[in-house]
């Protein structure tokens, strides 16, 4: 990084931190999926991958400034409004997202139910023997 | 614009998911026949979209009656209606297996509409963002079948399949968040002018949108090296779940992946950011190579056709990423082929495990003299995989590698040719274990001359039914989808028709 670079890394650091959250969540989530053999930690790192996106959608939605975008029916709006469209985005994907924990879940209740055990390398072992 | 047959398509079958669920309070297995009225309904919907969209092409129906700058619409056009009449005969096939063969828990035919309407939703959506929820719609559902069978093997399958689907689905949706952000529309037509208008193809957002969307969309259509979950999933789900998604789910994996290339970002962006185009087709065709080794390798049958499957949706992503008339005119035609053949493969593979417990390709051995129909059929689709003419398999590689060189890009004729080389390889393995082996002395294989019975005859099977586990119905939908492959094989002027307008638009 460069005497220059630096500058505006930190000046981008300090206005556009949520999409460097974004980007850090995003790829703490993806690592506990591949590195834990826990099961239920797999799923809840898949949840935080999740949650960075809907963070991503969030904070594109921002705007300095702007008000809830409810306009009134008489009319009459002025000045700015953050976006809802990202928002009814992010709750569809929360929906999703709830129900494809519930089913990683009720597969994961069955495992244990099963193997009782939620690594994954003891249950590969177990079935393969 | 109101043309209610695409909602119906896409809403029939997901409202009629509830019922079997609510019926199960007072009746057990009903969901057999209500799936069947489904299935038949969508058929004769699906037909009735495809023949209009022959008569006269691309059409909409708008949700809601809201324009599609602020509303969802669902869109028929040749690629979309072919996929979604694939989808319809494929639906109602599997149930004339499923009659005897099972399951027959209620709850399975209800995940097994859902599936059903979220497919066809796939199919149908022109809205990128309502094509995440379709994709996650038929992966939940898909999550669910392949453990349907409660066995520790195919729950831990599933989950497999659930972290790595719900990945690439999230990919995808990553790549949809950017695109919106460049361009501030979610409707596929609105995007393919928006983008070259507010950011231009070569912005660092398109580029990198492209590239969460192509990756997020080939974990779904089992891209080497992102196809790690589709042989656990085929191999420990139950027959009957195997041949309904390995015709269906990585199908509309590929399409979904083909609708975003040639509706949402269109060959110009190919052509702007060439580095896109290439790598999309190098990924593809490693996948071709590395699905037809591992294929080769695979003593279990089941294991062997879904590492076959790999390569095909190599080839399919490959014919997709040239971008070429012929070459999209293939893609699309093995897209459904493929389909065909794999459901028909699975089925036919189902058949001989219920019969006779049979599951590696050395117990296969004689198979061929025990039971010469499904064995001639399960033949005669193998060489259709293959690519023998005629057959629908052929005439889906020829436009791929005919594009392939026209693209100016040999090496992925070369590979195609290569491909059908080792799939000839581990279809005469089969082959050869089915006609030219006997079964002596082979752990698990049926001898020539001893009648074998199963200890257990399936749960429910009646007294008089116990001895024979195969119904008519099972042996008669491999018998016709394997005729079918061949005589479709014949259809190469009819698809050429039939796609015209559809490829003139998309390129």
């Amino acid at each position: 990084m460069t005497l220059l670079g630096m500058p505006l890394m930190l000046e981008l650091l300090s206005t556009r931190y949520a999409y460097a959250t974004f980007a850090v969540i995003l790829a703490v989530g993806l690592y506990i999926m591949i590195a834990s053999p826990n099961l239920v930690k797999k799923v809840i790192g898949l949840n935080l991958f999740q949650s960075a996106i809907f963070l991503f959608f969030v904070a594109t939605a921002y705007m300095h400034g702007g008000s809830v975008p409810v306009i009134p029916t008489e009319g009459g709006a002025v000045g700015e409004y953050a976006s809802p469209l990202p928002h009814v985005i992010v709750l569809t994907a929360i929906v999703v997202g709830v129900s494809l924990t519930a089913v990683g879940l009720a597969l994961i209740v069955r495992l244990y139910s099963l193997y009782g055990t939620l690594n994954e390398e003891t249950i590969r072992e177990v079935i393969n023997e | 614009m109101s043309n209610p047959e695409l909602a119906l398509l896409v809403a029939i079958p997901i409202l009629a998911a509830t019922i079997p669920l609510l019926a199960s309070l007072k009746f057990d297995r009903v969901g057999w026949p209500i799936a069947l009225v489904t299935a038949a309904i969508e058929v004769a919907l699906a037909g009735y979209v495809a023949m209009r969209v022959a008569a006269e092409g691309r059409y909409v129906h708008n949700l809601g009656g809201y324009p599609r700058q602020y509303g969802i619409e669902l869109v028929a056009d040749g690629l979309s209606a072919s996929v979604v009449l694939l989808v319809a005969l494929v639906t109602l096939v599997v149930l004339g297996y499923a009659r005897r063969a099972g399951p027959r828990q209620n709850t399975f035919y209800s995940a097994y509409l859902l599936l059903c309407g979220g497919l066809m939703g796939v199919g149908l959506t022109g809205d990128v963002f309502n094509m995440f929820v379709f994709l996650e719609i038929v992966g939940l559902a898909t999550y669910a079948l392949v453990a349907s069978d409660r066995s520790g093997r195919s729950a831990l399958a599933a989950l497999k399949y659930l972290l790595i689907g719900t990945a690439g689905a999230s990919l995808y949706l990553v790549g949809v968040g950017y695109v919106f952000v460049a361009t501030g529309t979610l409707n596929m037509v609105e995007l393919s002018t928006a983008i070259p208008e507010t950011v231009g193809y070569a912005d660092p957002l398109i580029i990198a949108s492209f590239c969460f969307i192509a990756v997020g969309l080939s974990v779904k259509a089992a891209i080497f090296p992102l196809h790690t979950w589709m042989p656990d999933a085929y191999a420990e789900s139950p027959d009957t779940v195997t041949s309904y998604i390995s015709g269906l789910v990585s199908t509309m994996g590929a399409y979904a992946l083909a609708r975003l290339i040639y509706t949402v970002y269109t060959p110009e962006f190919f052509a702007t950011v060439p580095l896109a185009g290439d790598a999309l087709v190098a990924f593809a065709t490693v996948s071709i190579i590395a699905g037809s080794v591992l294929a080769v390798i695979q003593p279990d049958v089941k294991r062997m056709l879904a590492y076959s499957s790999v390569a095909q949706f190599g080839m399919i992503v490959a014919a997709f990423g040239l971008a070429t008339e012929q070459a999209l005119l293939g893609g699309i035609i093995h897209l459904v082929g493929h389909g065909l053949m794999k459901t028909a493969l699975f089925l036919a593979v189902g058949v001989l495990a219920t019969a006779y417990g049979v599951r590696t390709v050395k117990q296969y051995a004689n198979l061929g003299y025990r039971s010469p129909v499904t064995v001639a059929a399960m033949g005669l689709l193998l060489l259709a995989l293959v690519g023998i003419p005629p057959s629908i398999g052929f005439l889906g590689k020829w436009y791929i590698a005919w594009g392939a060189i026209e693209a100016g890009a040999p090496i992925v004729a070369g590979v195609i040719f290569f491909s059908t080389l080792l799939t000839l390889l581990y279809v005469a393995r089969l082959l050869e274990s089915l006609y030219f082996h006997p079964a002596d002395g082979i752990e698990g294989a049926v001898p020539g001359d001893e009648v074998r019975l199963l200890s257990d005859g399936g749960d429910g099977a009646t007294g008089q039914n116990r001895n024979r586990p195969v119904s008519f119905g099972m042996v008669f939908v491999v018998a016709a989808l394997s005729v079918a492959a061949v005589a479709l094989g014949f259809a190469g002027p009819a698809f050429e028709a039939f796609f015209e307008s559809f490829l003139e638009a998309a390129l």
